[in-house]
Parts: structure tokens; C-alpha cells; sequence
């Protein structure tokens, strides 16, 4: 059953176009005809290249999403914010010593937070933003590493910062210190990592490599997952949002 | 022991780094009077200083959502060990109480998230064992009294000016010396008690940091003091970095970590070897601690 | 050097600036050298803070070429003392400002040496940038 969704009247970087409803705003931007060479990627949720800057008819304010995974609008004024730049001094992990003001060290700007929360009104992630680089600043590595755990780096808080701190870098290193130096080494991991380095599966990757782009699509599609410890259904992240039914592009959106 | 007083605590960002020693040595205090701290669940950083001029709101915008994460928390009084801390919140709090349509203003601006009326309190630890406590149970709790020691309180300015937040009188505070003396401790006094550090100077224009911080530690010693005393976190980091190295450094200590001396706790958990310039050697002089193994 | 005394004209647009930012009253000062006496950090300023206030009444050239109000921290020490009852550090706060939305911010971060970053406490560096940036 194919029943044409209404049309909704959208502006896209200032110019008027109608779209279905229904469609994600990547879709939508898409369907208006631009190929997106940038601010596009996993399309899943996860990648964090799509941040959008919209705004609405009945509100003053400047609203922020992922364009893959937000839904278009009537009325809705918006624009793709492909990158936000950034520039972080290098540090090597392995040096670093971690004290209390290790995070401050490294992103001193984080001093000049006002506490406007403006970032966590802006994170599309729905993080606790403002909060973890609180907790940066004050030294707590652990909060920040486990509030920001879930940044998928698309930088909105960022770009919305009136103090300009990089917020997703602040959040990467705090995880980055607390993987390194807090939480456990993982026994499965180092056992992976040296099969990897025995060269284990370097026949596996040579057979994917050599494949047709429809054999690697079946491949995909037939993929299983490692069962859980407690033999509980498997759980994948990548299998929620990656799933054979989720839009590749935005025509199998629309056909949907 | 079952505490008898509870009360907020908003800690701030520097007592949970560089200045944990003084909330090691609070709370271990506090838990001997019955007194207990109760941190916030969450907090953000005050701002450390006063947004001064008309227009800049943004800047209140912090302190006032620490208020307002007290009131979210079912509180409407809150104790803070910062002096910098102290100052800008209780201004705040004044500014919120003078000027309330500014706060609406940030208000608006915030997504309506912030709303805050200026009539919480904001106590520094100070007052706390002052006028909640009480000097004469402080008394009741020495063990070990500071016979002996000569200690300059330094005042520094957050404690005590503007006139209208200050917890003592502006020109001659009496707070410290009170505690000092009501743990056995002789004070020395002096004109530059209440006179600043250079504050946040230190990060770069040290020269005047060193100044003031000579200056002060100059008239502590003419005066015969053997160490100085405070409050604040920042004079702290001043005077410990940055006294000058020809004459011999005072020591400098937490009113905090005396008050844990003079209790009888164990000195291991009043951060007493967390400072640049060594505590022990003077405590040890005046047999207010042992080193563990030394001597029973 | 030729320097223009603006006496009983048209009212300077920095003083002007300064009085709405500061919401003092200039005029009120009358000069007693209190501020600068009580001030512990005048030895590093390259004007009293008196003399300061005297430069914006008249209009001088050069006020927001000094030192004196990148050099007082706000300590209230002259603002405890002033029988004007003269807030002498939100003139000294109203300078910075304008001097910062005028010429930018008056510390560079990224310019700080990696040694100081490493020790230097929160405290320190939130009042400074609150002092010093935009």
C-alpha cells in the first residue's frame, strides 16, 4: 500500500521548498535535490556529522538536531552544519599524568563557562552538557567521562558556546583518562588485539575486501551478534540503529 | 556519633582539587561537632568573582542556577568552605534580592529554566562554627591545644568586604583570632591581615602576587608568627607557591587543619602533607603530632 | 604634548559609558587620595585610582591605555574606604569592559606557558578569564 504523504512547506537554507511530511530532514533535504557530499555519514544517529540549526514559526529560539534522526517540520527554517571547527593541542595519553586539573590543563577555556546550559539545550544527544564540563573543571574526570559517555562529537554544543569551549573534546579526554587510568583492562580485549596482531583474520578481511558491493549488502544483512554472558537476547547498539530496514538513502525512506 | 545539624554544602570547584585537604580536614571537624555537610547533587562553578557593571547578566547566570539547584533540592540554605565562593554567591544572592527584574531577564534568555528569588542563605563554614556551633563547644572539643604555636590569621578581602555580604567587621575581624585562641594558639596581628593577595594575578602577572605575599609574610614573622592561617583557596595556593624563598617560608595551614590538630584527629586526614611549604616540621616542634612509627 | 581639558562642556562619551556601567556618580568624588592610600596594589598601577577617576571627568586622552584597571582585582579594599561611598571597583570593572569590547580580551590563553596550566588552580583561572575576556 502506497499512500502519497501530505506535502509540508519547509525553508532550507532560506529557499522555499514543499516535501513529504514524514521524511528525516536529511531525507527531506535530499528529496529537495542536493546530493550531500558532507554533513552526512552513518545516517543512524551515531557518526555526529549531521548537526542541523533550525528554527520554528512559533518560537523565537534556534533549535539544533541530528538531521538523520529528526523529523521535518512545517513551517521549519533550517541549515546543515557540516563541521565545527576544531583545534586541540596534542597530547599523548600515554604520558599524561592524571591530577585534578588535567582536564582544565589541556582545555583551560573551560574556565570561562558561565553555566548558561545553553549546550545541554542544544545537544541533541540529550547529555547532561553543561554538567560534565563542570565536572571537568572541578577535576571530577570520572562524571565527566560518565556524562559525556554518550557524545557523538556533532560539536552543536560547541558552535552554541558563548564562552567557545570544545565541549566533545573536553568529554573525549576525560573518558579517554578515566579508560586509561580508572576502569579495568579488559581480558578479551588484549586476548582480540593479539589474534589481530597473530594476523587471525587477515583471511576473513581479504575475502570482505574482495567482494561485490550486493555480496557485501547480503553479508550485511545476515550479520549475527555475540550472545550475552547471561544468555539474554543479544544487544546490539549497531543492530537497533544500523538494522537492514533503516534508510540507507533517503529513497528507501520515502518507499517506505 | 549522630549529627545533630545538617546543612547544604556547595563545595566549589577548587576545594575538589587543589584545595581537597581543606574539605578533608572540614568534614572531619564537622563530624566531631555534629555538624554535617551535606554536598549538593548537582552543582556548577559560582563564577569565583562578582559580575560588577550594569549590563553583564550572563554572568550571574552561574551563581543564581546554584541557587536555584538548591531550591530544586528542597534546600533554602546552603554552607560553602570557598571564600571566593562565599562572596560571589552571597552577592548574588543580594543582587537577586535588589534586583529581581534582572533576574527575570536571565531568566527569560535561559529557556525559563531559572528562577530564583534571592531569599535562600548562604553560609560560609566560618559562620557556621561561630554562631551555629559555637565557640565554647569548640573549646569543648580541643584535646590537644595549640600551646605554644603563633599563628598570623590572613584575612585576605572575600570574607570581609563588601561591608553588606562580609562576615565580620571590615577593619578589625575577630573570627580567626577567636577560633586560634580558642584552640590554644597565640595570634599575632597585623595591618596587612585584611589587605589582598593579588588574587588571580597569579596567573600572569605573578610579580604582584609575590609582592603582596612577601609583604604579608614579612610583617607575620616581625610579629613572631611561626605560621600563618586562613581561609580562602586561592591566598592559600598564593602563599604556599609563591612566598619568597631567601628567608625561611611559613608554613601555611587551613583553619580547618589546626582545628583537626587541636581535636585530636589523625593527621592523615588533614592533608598535611599536601602543601608545598611542609607543615609537619613545625607541628612536630611543638609536639603536636607524631610521625607514625617514630614514637608511641 | 598637548592636552585638552574638557571643563563644564558636553559630557565625555567614555565618562559617559562609565557612569551607566558602573552606576556611580563621578562627579562625586572629591579627590581625597582615600582609595589610592587603602589600596594595596597601587604600587603596579600606572595611575591612582583617584587620578584615574579625575582623567574620565576631564575627558583626558589615554584612559583606557592604563594599567590601573587591568591591576585592580576587585578587592573593595577603596570601595570599604571611600567617604563618597564611591564604587571604585565596578568604575574599575566598567573600564575593563569597555576596553575589551573596544580591543578584545586582555588575557591570551592559548598564549599561557604549559608549566603555569599545569599548576594553576580553577580558581585562579575562572576570575581571571571572568577579569580579563569577553
Amino acid at each position: 500500500m502506497t499512500e502519497r504523504a501530505p506535502l509540508i512547506s519547509m525553508q532550507l537554507m532560506g529557499k522555499d521548498y514543499s516535501v513529504p511530511s514524514g521524511l528525516t530532514i536529511m531525507a527531506a533535504i535530499e528529496y529537495a535535490g542536493y546530493k550531500l557530499v558532507r554533513g552526512a555519514g552513518c545516517r543512524g544517529g551515531f557518526c555526529g556529522a549531521c548537526p542541523t540549526l533550525y528554527r520554528r514559526a512559533d518560537s523565537h529560539r534556534i533549535f539544533t538536531a541530528l538531521a538523520c534522526q529528526t523529523l521535518v517540520e512545517d513551517g521549519m527554517c533550517l541549515v546543515q552544519m557540516p563541521f565545527v571547527p576544531l583545534i586541540t593541542k596534542p597530547y599523548e595519553l600515554q604520558t599524561i599524568t592524571p591530577r585534578p586539573n588535567t582536564l582544565l590543563q589541556h582545555f583551560p577555556e573551560i574556565a570561562g563557562c558561565v553555566a548558561c546550559n545553553t549546550c545541554t539545550r542544544a545537544c541533541p544527544q540529550g547529555l547532561q552538557v553543561m554538567d560534565y564540563v563542570q565536572a571537568a573543571l572541578r577535576g571530577d574526570t570520572k562524571r565527566a567521562a560518565m556524562l559525556s559517555f554518550d557524545c557523538i562529537s556533532c560539536g552543536i554544543c560547541s558552535s552554541r558556546c558563548p564562552a567557545d569551549i570544545k565541549h566533545y573534546a573536553v568529554g573525549l579526554l576525560a573518558r579517554r583518562i578515566y579508560g586509561k587510568f580508572v576502569t579495568p583492562a579488559a581480558p578479551d580485549l588484549s586476548a582480540r588485539v593479539a589474534e589481530l596482531e597473530a594476523g587471525h583474520y587477515h583471511g576473513a578481511l581479504d575475502e570482505l575486501v574482495g567482494m561485490s558491493p550486493a555480496e557485501l549488502r547480503v553479508r550485511y544483512e545476515q550479520r549475527s551478534f555475540e550472545a550475552v554472558a547471561d544468555g539474554g537476547e543479544a544487544h546490539s547498539a549497531t543492530k537497533r540503529y544500523n538494522s537492514p530496514v533503516d534508510p540507507v538513502d533517503f529513497q528507501d525512506e520515502i518507499e517506505r | 556519633m549522630g549529627s545533630s545539624m545538617q546543612i547544604a554544602y556547595y563545595p566549589g570547584c577548587t576545594i575538589k582539587a587543589s584545595a581537597h585537604q581543606h574539605e578533608g580536614a572540614a568534614l572531619a571537624v564537622l563530624r566531631t561537632l555534629g555538624v554535617e555537610l551535606r554536598e549538593m547533587a548537582e552543582w556548577n562553578c559560582c563564577g569565583v568573582v562578582h559580575s560588577l557593571t550594569s549590563d553583564n547578566l550572563i554572568r550571574h547566570m552561574a551563581p543564581v542556577r546554584v541557587f536555584a539547584r538548591l531550591r530544586e533540592q528542597g534546600e533554602n540554605e546552603v554552607a560553602t568552605l570557598c571564600d571566593m565562593c562565599f562572596n560571589t554567591l552571597a552577592r548574588a544572592n543580594l543582587h537577586a534580592r535588589q534586583q529581581p527584574e534582572q533576574i527575570a531577564a536571565i531568566s527569560v534568555t535561559s529557556g525559563d529554566e531559572l528562577s530564583y528569588d534571592g531569599g535562600a542563605g548562604v553560609l560560609h563554614l566560618l559562620q557556621v562554627l561561630r554562631d551555629r556551633v559555637g565557640l565554647a563547644a569548640i573549646r569543648a572539643h580541643v584535646r590537644r591545644p595549640l600551646r605554644g604555636l603563633r599563628v598570623y590569621p590572613y584575612y585576605g578581602c572575600k570574607l570581609l568586604r563588601p561591608a553588606e555580604v562580609g562576615i565580620d567587621d571590615p577593619e578589625t575581624p575577630a573570627v580567626l583570632r577567636d577560633l586560634m585562641q580558642a584552640l590554644g594558639a597565640t595570634v599575632v596581628e597585623g595591618s596587612l591581615q585584611t589587605q589582598c593577595c593579588g588574587a588571580y594575578h597569579v596567573v600572569d602577572h605573578a610579580e604582584i602576587v609575590a609582592g603582596r605575599v612577601a609583604a604579608t609574610a614579612d610583617q607575620a614573622s616581625a610579629g613572631g608568627a611561626e605560621a600563618i592561617v586562613l581561609s580562602c583557596p586561592l591566598c592559600h595556593y598564593n602563599f604556599d607557591t609563591l612566598q619568597a624563598t631567601s628567608g625561611a617560608p611559613l608554613p601555611v595551614f587551613y583553619y580547618t587543619q589546626l582545628m583537626g590538630i587541636a581535636f585530636g584527629l589523625e593527621p592523615d586526614q588533614l592533608g598535611l602533607e599536601e602543601q608545598q611549604i611542609a607543615l609537619l616540621p613545625l607541628l612536630q616542634r611543638h609536639n603536636l603530632v607524631h610521625v607514625k612509627g617514630e614514637q608511641a | 604634548m598637548t592636552i585638552t581639558m574638557r571643563a563644564g562642556g558636553e559630557i565625555d562619551e567614555l565618562l559617559r559609558k562609565v557612569e551607566a556601567l558602573s552606576s556611580q556618580n563621578l562627579a562625586g568624588c572629591y579627590q581625597c587620595g582615600t582609595c589610592a592610600a587603602s589600596c594595596p596594589l597601587r604600587g603596579s598601577m600606572d595611575l591612582p585610582p583617584d587620578a584615574l577617576i579625575l582623567h574620565l571627568r576631564f575627558g583626558l586622552p589615554g584612559v583606557l591605555d592604563r594599567q590601573t584597571f587591568w591591576v585592580c582585582v576587585g578587592c573593595d579594599s577603596c570601595v570599604e574606604h571611600c567617604p563618597r561611598a564611591i564604587d571604585v571597583s565596578k568604575i574599575m570593572a566598567a573600564l575593563r569592559q569597555i576596553s575589551i569590547q573596544e580591543s578584545g580580551d586582555h588575557l591570551a590563553l592559548a598564549q599561557l606557558p604549559e608549566t603555569a596550566l599545569r599548576r594553576l588552580p580553577a580558581i585562579a583561572l575562572v576570575a581571571s578569564m571572568r577579569r580579563h575576556t569577553g
